[in-house]
């Protein structure tokens, strides 16, 4: 890995595919997938070209998150196996060039989201930027293991700014699609964690295997498994959502927490024998994208 | 390749997609504006 210059410029200018890569696309398409699902479970629709803009808004402000976000952790990231090919920590681009265009970014997205919209959806992307960049990633996420637990709250917000863009207000549904994804974060992050802790421990970041230890950190999988189920059911029985959704978010629930359950049982303190926590990790991103498809099934179905 | 030319060569396909993404914002600002006019808001 070539060494990492922080104080000396890249002679070259970076490359356009090294300032994609700062965005963190394979991020990118589930917070697109979650907004576009609030937006479409929304009661009245915008203009198709308002709802196109209101997606690329969500877009661009999460490209804006995965480059503040890799440019404060630069150092951090050429630390770790699964994070030292990045453009900052591989010497592709310079930090200033990666700060510019973060912040750009960031700005860009939420004044067209403003202009496009409504501004309560653009101040609802801004927060989330700023939660982000600022609470999780600057605050929580170098000095305490519940970084992911409220830093989770971040990726929480695409549904609700989706809606509040469609409608321009706040409604039951997109909070308690808020709340779904701020309870399926952790376990989702912590079964990745478990099987790169020894990246996240080489850091020194304060990861819960990495502070708590393997065991702790499975049975707080298993516990926050329960209410994120429970949350996902929640519109059927509320009047928010009809029985086809009630009936496959408790299908997809029952197979999350019966990983979990496995996850729980495992005993293995090595990467190759956690093949449960892979197989949770795995499902556990299935899990988000069929539940909002369904979501918005339904709402369509019933509607 | 010489370095000199590989920094041109990456400036120029930058300035390039510049060119392209302001060209789609101008494109999508006009279309913005229509819809919002239609809608009366």
């Amino acid at each position: 890995m070539p060494a990492m210059d922080m104080t000396n410029p890249a002679v070259l200018p970076a490359d356009w595919r090294d300032f994609v890569a700062l965005t963190k696309p394979r991020v990118m398409y589930l917070v697109v997938f979650t907004g576009l699902c609030g937006l479409l479970a929304a009661p009245e629709l915008p203009p198709a070209v308002l709802g196109f803009t209101a997606i690329l808004c969500i877009a661009l402000g999460a490209g804006a998150c995965g480059a503040l976000n890799q440019w404060y952790e630069a150092e951090l990231d050429g630390k770790m196996r699964r994070t030292a090919r990045r453009p900052l920590p591989d010497g592709r681009m310079d930090r200033q060039s990666a700060l510019h265009f973060g912040v750009g970014l960031g700005f860009f997205s939420v004044l067209l989201m403003g202009l496009a919209t409504n501004w309560l959806a653009a101040v609802l992307l801004a927060a989330s930027i700023l939660f982000y960049v600022l609470i999780y990633t600057v605050w929580l996420k170098p000095r305490t293991p519940q970084n992911i637990v409220i830093g989770g709250a971040a990726g929480a917000f695409p549904p609700l700014i989706g809606w509040v863009a469609a409608t321009g207000h706040f409604a039951a549904l997109p909070l308690l699609l808020f709340a779904i994804i701020f309870l399926w974060t952790p376990p989702h992050f912590w079964a990745l964690s478990l099987f790169v802790r020894s990246d996240y421990a080489a850091a020194g970041i304060p990861m819960l295997p990495v502070v708590a230890g393997i065991e702790n950190t499975r049975r707080q999988i298993f516990l926050y498994s329960l209410p994120m189920a429970a949350a996902a059911v929640a519109p059927w029985p509320l009047g928010l959502a009809g029985p086809v959704y009630g009936g496959c978010a408790a299908i997809l629930g029952f197979v999350f927490v019966a990983l979990a359950a496995r996850v729980l049982a495992n005993r293995a303190a090595e990467p190759a024998g956690m093949a449960p926590e892979k197989h949770l990790f795995a499902f556990s991103v299935f899990y988000l994208f069929a539940l909002f498809a369904v979501l918005v099934a339904d709402r369509w179905l019933t509607s | 390749m010489k370095l000199e030319e590989e920094v041109v060569r990456r400036q120029r396909e930058r300035a390039r997609i510049v060119a392209w993404l302001l060209g789609a914002f101008v494109v999508l600002l006009f279309l913005i504006t229509i819809a919002k006019t239609g809608m009366n808001w």
